[in-house]
């Protein structure tokens, strides 16, 4: 039987289907949620995609946040589930409280997209098992809130505990604090970052395939558990 | 029909890059006595009936819940219009 992820629809996701083709790609079965169900059916993992949810009227992901099914994946996260939230799913896990720290405003207040460098700094958790510790890959970023804010402590701790899961490398592209591109919870089941892998999976279309380890990292941890 | 305002602001160890931007343009302006600015978001809520502390509260947790991230942002509630 394949492996099932689910991927969610917000009003104002962008890039749901794009996730959904990266599982597939990778050899998963992609699962469609819509922000209004309650239950993630029988899924072995959840994927918070890009876009605006609700319009990020509020803050990025603020309103998403109190989606009914988030509910479910706050508890499933919780449990063990494997959750992995990209650019707006990132805020979505960091307003839900699932993940630390906030995404503010880029520094410079331009919105930016373009092929961003970074390094594998956590290879232990659920998403980055297919990476090597410090390996250079190239995912794209595209976002205006992407600037990823903490207090000294937090930040101090993550570091301490490997919750730094991708580090921006060149030039950072929105002032996030000490380069990071990306974090994980303490159990390391629970990733968001600000780039997009599900956009770099394949040639024809991304700056390189590397987006696609962690869709492969999640489906051979699910397997092999 | 009570008005209660909420103001929310970046704490003030949050880089505010708008804030930036705006002081920045004041000065293009001319307006050289303005040295720094910080953009904030004002919420008005209106609440049903007499304003009682229980309800009061209420706002307060709204604020804290879904108004502000605590995270990042200090928020202010202050009774505008008793009922």
């Amino acid at each position: 039987m394949s492996t099932r992820i689910g991927v969610v629809t917000f009003p104002g996701s962008l890039d749901d289907r794009d996730a959904a083709r990266a599982v597939r790609l990778a050899g998963g079965e992609p699962v469609s949620l819509w922000h209004a169900d309650t239950s993630l059916g029988d899924v072995d993992a959840v994927v918070l995609p890009g876009g605006f949810s609700y319009g990020d009227y509020l803050r990025a992901g603020a309103i998403a946040r109190f989606a009914p099914i988030m509910e479910s994946i706050i508890a499933g996260a919780r449990d063990g589930l494997p959750v992995m939230g990209i650019c707006n799913g990132f805020q979505v896990l960091c307003e839900s409280h699932l993940l630390p720290g906030a995404l503010t405003r880029n520094a410079h207040l331009h919105f930016r997209n373009r092929a961003q460098p970074m390094t594998v700094e956590n290879t232990e958790t659920a998403w980055t098992g297919d990476f090597q510790p410090g390996q250079r890959v190239v995912i794209p970023i595209k976002n205006i809130d992407g600037r990823f804010v903490a207090d000294e402590r937090t930040l101090d701790e993550l570091e301490a505990r490997g919750q730094v899961v991708f580090r921006y490398t060149g030039e950072n592209p929105n002032g996030s604090m000490r380069d990071i591109a990306g974090v994980c919870n303490a159990a390391g089941n629970v990733v968001g970052m600000m780039p997009h892998p599900e956009h770099a999976v394949e040639e024809l279309t991304g700056a390189s395939v590397d987006g696609l380890g962690l869709f492969t990292s999640v489906l051979r941890k699910l397997v092999a558990a | 029909m009570a008005r209660v305002v909420v103001d929310v602001m970046l704490k003030p160890e949050i880089l505010d890059p708008q804030g930036q931007a705006v002081v920045a343009a004041l000065s293009r302006l001319g307006f050289d006595s303005i040295t720094a600015v910080r953009q904030g978001k004002r919420f008005e809520l209106e609440v049903d009936g007499e304003l009682t502390d229980a309800r009061l509260d209420e706002v307060r947790q709204a604020a804290g819940t879904l108004l502000a991230n605590p995270v990042i942002e200090d928020f202010d509630v202050r009774v505008e219009t008793p009922a």
